[in-house]
C-alpha cells in the first residue's frame, strides 16, 4: 500500500539497524521512553526491538489513552448507561477497560441483574450526534476520552450539537493532555532523585503532534536536558527515531526533532487548536491511572457549552477508586516496571480477563508484550 | 364449492414477494405456513427427498466400495449483519459454511438440513433472494437440503434471519485427517487470500460503511479438496479459516497437534484494500474471516505437487506455503515479520476492537 509499505520496508530496517549499531558506544547504555501506545504496538507487532542492540532499551510510557483512564471515571459512564438509561456512546478499546465490582462497559452492555445498558460503539463523534438525532426521546452522552489527537472531534461534535440545538446529546469529556503526563513522569522521584528510570530521551507522539505541533516538547528539551524525537507510528518512523536519539545522546544535544515531518510542523493544526480552545478549558486537576492526581492535566467543557457538559447535566460526582493491589499497571505506565515484572502478569491477568488497564488496548504495555513477545521470556 | 364469480374455497392468494413480510402466522404451524413452505422453500430447493413431507427426510445407507462407510455430520448456525454482502447473502453462506465444514474432514457432502428463524416483519421479497440463494449454491454444489424447519419470532426478538444448517458427509478409510496430526517439519498451506470476507461484510456495517472493492469469497472447498486429496500427497489436516480468522485456526491445531508454528509474514497472500480496510479500521487481517479459503498442514516432502494441484483449481489460483510446523511446548504460532523481527500470533481475546490512538 503506497505511503505505508514504504514505511514498513524490512531492508530499510536493516541498513537502520546496522547504523543504530555502529553508533552506539561500547560501555554506554541508552534508555528511550516511547510516550505514544502507538509506538508501543509498532515496536511489538513488528518485532522491532529483536533488530536493536542490547544495550538500547525502549521503556514504555503512559500514552495509551484507554491505559490511564481511572477506574473512577468508567464508573461514571456505567452509572449513567445503568442509572440513568442514557445511550451511551463511546470508542471501541473503552469497551473493556476494567471498572469497579467486576465490570467494564462491555460487561454493563449484557446486563448487571435485571438492568443492562444502551453502549454503543463508535468510530466517530459524528455517529454519536447522529444516534442523539435518531432517537430525540433519549438521552444520549459521549464517553469522550483520549490525548490531543481526539479531542478535537469532540470539540467541533459539541458546537455542532448546538447550533443543532440538540438537547439530548451531551459529552462526558475524559480528555487529557500529554505535555502534563510528560512533566509528571520527568519530575517523578524514579526519574529525578532515584534515578532508578534512567530516561536518556523521547520518542515523541505521532498523531498528538499533528495538533499540537513539535513547540510544546521545546520546554522538555530546554528544561530536563532530554532529547525528543517526533515520530511516525510506523516501524521504521521509530527505528529513524531511535537512530537520531542515539546521535543526541552521544553529541550530548537536548534538541525536539521531527522525524515525522510529512504531518507535524512546529505550530500544529492551528484551526483545530481554536476549536479545542473554544469549547474546552484546564481542569484543575485529574486523576490518571498510574500518575494518580496531576495538576492541569485534562481538559473540562467551558460554560458557554454547559448544557452539553453529561457531568453536570446529570450532576455525577467523580470518585477516586483505587487500582487492585496486585495490578502494577501503575508502575508500567510511569516506566518504573516492565509488564513481566508484574505478579500476575499472564496469569490472573491475561488479555482475555484483563485486570489492569494496560492489558486491554493492544497498546497498552502489558496486552503487547502479551500477545506479541511474551515468548522471549518462555524460550 | 366453485361460486358464480369464480371463487374457490381452496383459493389461497400467493405469497406477496413485492410488498408482504412474516408475521406470526408463517410460523404458527397452520395455512400460512404451509404456503411459506411450498411457494418459497420447497419451490427453491424442492428435491425428492425434500418432497418426502415428512419430520425427517429418509435417505439411503451410504455404501462405499460395497462396504458401509463413516459418516460425517457439522452444524452451523449463521448470523450476518448486513444479510445481503459484496459476493454473496446469508442464504449461499450458510450452505457454503455447513459444506465446507464437512469437506476439510475430507469428507464427500451428501445431504443438508436447514432451519430459519424468521423475525416478524422480515420482507417475504428478502427471503424469496436468501432461499433463492440458497438453492444456487446448493444447485451448484452437487447437495440437496433434504429437510428444514421454519419458526418465527416477535418483531424485536431476532436479527431479520437466521439459518442454521447441517450436513452429512461420507468419509473413505483412506483418509485420516485431523487437527491433532500436525508434526514438527510439516509445512502450512493457505488456499488464497486472507481476510476478504471479513472486509466485504465490514464494508457495509450500517455506521461503518465505506467503498471498498473486494467480495466475500464465500465459496463451497470440495471440489477444491477433492482434487487435494487425489494428489494422494500426505495431508495431515485442513480447516476453513472462518471467524477468527488464519490466527485462530493456527492455534487450534498447534494446541490440538501440541506443536509451535512459524509462519512469514511476507508469504501469507492478502488483498491490498484488505490490507488497507484492516489498516484504517486498526484491525490484523491475520484475525479476520474467510468463508472460501482453506489451509492445509502437509508433509514437507509433498508440499510441491500438492501447491501445484491447488493452484490448477479456480478456488485455489493464489495458494501459497505461509510457514512450518515447529517443536514447541508453549504451542506458539509465530511470525517473522516482514520487518525482519519476531512476534506471537496470539490467540484472539474477545472480538477485534479498534485502536484509538
Amino acid at each position: 500500500m503506497k505511503y505505508i509499505d514504504e514505511f514498513r520496508d524490512g531492508e530499510v530496517a536493516k541498513t537502520l539497524a546496522g547504523k543504530i549499531a555502529a553508533l552506539v558506544e561500547p560501555g554506554r547504555r541508552y534508555s528511550f521512553m516511547e510516550f505514544c501506545g502507538g509506538h508501543t504496538h509498532a515496536i511489538s507487532r513488528y518485532g522491532l526491538s529483536d533488530l536493536l542492540p542490547e544495550s538500547l532499551r525502549l521503556v514504555h510510557g503512559p500514552g495509551c489513552p484507554v491505559c490511564v483512564l481511572p477506574i473512577g471515571r468508567v464508573d461514571m459512564a456505567i452509572k449513567l448507561a445503568l442509572d440513568q438509561q442514557v445511550i451511551l456512546c463511546t470508542y471501541g478499546d473503552t469497551l473493556r477497560v476494567p471498572a469497579s465490582d467486576g465490570l467494564s462497559l462491555m460487561k454493563a452492555k449484557a446486563g448487571v441483574g435485571a438492568r443492562s445498558g444502551d453502549i454503543r460503539m463508535v468510530y466517530s463523534t459524528l455517529d454519536a450526534l447522529q444516534i442523539a438525532r435518531d432517537n430525540p426521546e433519549r438521552e444520549v452522552v459521549f464517553f469522550a476520552i483520549g490525548f490531543e489527537t481526539t479531542t478535537p472531534p469532540t470539540a467541533l461534535a459539541i458546537q455542532q450539537a448546538q447550533r443543532e440545538q440538540l438537547s439530548n446529546f451531551s459529552v462526558l469529556c475524559c480528555h487529557v493532555l500529554t505535555p502534563a503526563a510528560i512533566s509528571t513522569i520527568l519530575e517523578s522521584p524514579e526519574v529525578r532523585q532515584w534515578g532508578t528510570v534512567p530516561i536518556d530521551g523521547f520518542i515523541g507522539p505521532a498523531h498528538v503532534s499533528t495538533v499540537i505541533g513539535s513547540r510544546p516538547y521545546e520546554f522538555f528539551a530546554e528544561e530536563y536536558r532530554k532529547p525528543v524525537v517526533i515520530a511516525g507510528f510506523e516501524p521504521l518512523d521509530v527505528m529513524q527515531a531511535i537512530l537520531m536519539l542515539v546521535r543526541q545522546v552521544n553529541e550530548g544535544r537536548a534538541e525536539v526533532e521531527n522525524e515525522f515531518s510529512r504531518a507535524v510542523n512546529r505550530e500544529g493544526n492551528l484551526k483545530a487548536q481554536d476549536r479545542v480552545a473554544e469549547v474546552f478549558e484546564l481542569r484543575r486537576e485529574f486523576e490518571w491511572r498510574g500518575l494518580s492526581v496531576v495538576p492541569y492535566s485534562a481538559l473540562r467543557i467551558r460554560e458557554h457549552y454547559a448544557a452539553f457538559d453529561a457531568e453536570r447535566r446529570f450532576k455525577l460526582d467523580y470518585r477516586s477508586v483505587p487500582d487492585n493491589k496486585a495490578c502494577e499497571c501503575g508502575a508500567i505506565l510511569r516506566g518504573v516496571k516492565r509488564p513481566q515484572e508484574c505478579k500476575i502478569f499472564g496469569t490472573v491477568c491475561t488479555p482475555a480477563n484483563p485486570i489492569g488497564s494496560c492489558m486491554v488496548s493492544s497498546e497498552g504495555a502489558c496486552a503487547a508484550h502479551y500477545s506479541y513477545g511474551r515468548y522471549k521470556e518462555l524460550s | 364449492m366453485a361460486g358464480a364469480r369464480g371463487v374457490r374455497s381452496d383459493y389461497v392468494r400467493s405469497l406477496d414477494l413485492k410488498h408482504g413480510r412474516v408475521d406470526l402466522t408463517h410460523g404458527s404451524g397452520g395455512r400460512a405456513m404451509m404456503q411459506l413452505i411450498s411457494e418459497l422453500f420447497a419451490r427453491h430447493l424442492g428435491n425428492e427427498y425434500l418432497g418426502q413431507g415428512n419430520d425427517g427426510a429418509l435417505l439411503p445407507a451410504p455404501v462405499i466400495d460395497g462396504k458401509p462407510c463413516r459418516l460425517v455430520m457439522s452444524t452451523d448456525c449463521h448470523v450476518v449483519t448486513p444479510l445481503f454482502f459484496p459476493g454473496g447473502d446469508i442464504g449461499c453462506l450458510s450452505v457454503h459454511g455447513t459444506l465446507n465444514d464437512v469437506a476439510v474432514m475430507g469428507a464427500t457432502p451428501l445431504y443438508l438440513a436447514a432451519g430459519f428463524i424468521l423475525e416478524e416483519g422480515f420482507p417475504l421479497g428478502d427471503l424469496a433472494c436468501i432461499v433463492e440463494s440458497m438453492a444456487n449454491a446448493a444447485r451448484q454444489a452437487g447437495v440437496p437440503v433434504v429437510t428444514g424447519d421454519t419458526k418465527v419470532v416477535e418483531r424485536g426478538k431476532g436479527d431479520g434471519v437466521f439459518i442454521t444448517t447441517t450436513g452429512v458427509g461420507i468419509l473413505p478409510d483412506s483418509v485420516q485427517l485431523g487437527g491433532e496430526r500436525a508434526r514438527p517439519g510439516d509445512v502450512v498451506l493457505v488456499s488464497g487470500t486472507m481476510g476478504d470476507h471479513g472486509v466485504a461484510i465490514m464494508s457495509k456495517r450500517e455506521n461503518l460503511s465505506f467503498d471498498a472493492p473486494i467480495e466475500s469469497d464465500t465459496a463451497a472447498l470440495h471440489g477444491l479438496i477433492a482434487a487435494m486429496l487425489a494428489t494422494q500427497a500426505d495431508i495431515r489436516c485442513l480447516r476453513d479459516p472462518t471467524r477468527g480468522g488464519l490466527a485462530s485456526t493456527l492455534n487450534e491445531i498447534a494446541s490440538q497437534s501440541g506443536v509451535g508454528m512459524m509462519l512469514n509474514e511476507k508469504a501469507i497472500p492478502v488483498k491490498p484494500v484488505v490490507v488497507a480496510a484492516c489498516e484504517f479500521l486498526g484491525l490484523d487481517p491475520l484475525y479476520v474471516a474467510n468463508e472460501g479459503k482453506l489451509l492445509a498442514i502437509c508433509a514437507a516432502a509433498d508440499a510441491g505437487r500438492l501447491l501445484e494441484a491447488m493452484r490448477a483449481h479456480p478456488l485455489a489460483r493464489e495458494a501459497a506455503l505461509i510457514g512450518e510446523v515447529i517443536a514447541d511446548d508453549h504451542h506458539f504460532v509465530q511470525l517473522t515479520t516482514a520487518f525482519g523481527g519476531r512476534r506471537i500470533v496470539d490467540w484472539l481475546a474477545g472480538d477485534q476492537l479498534p485502536r484509538i490512538c
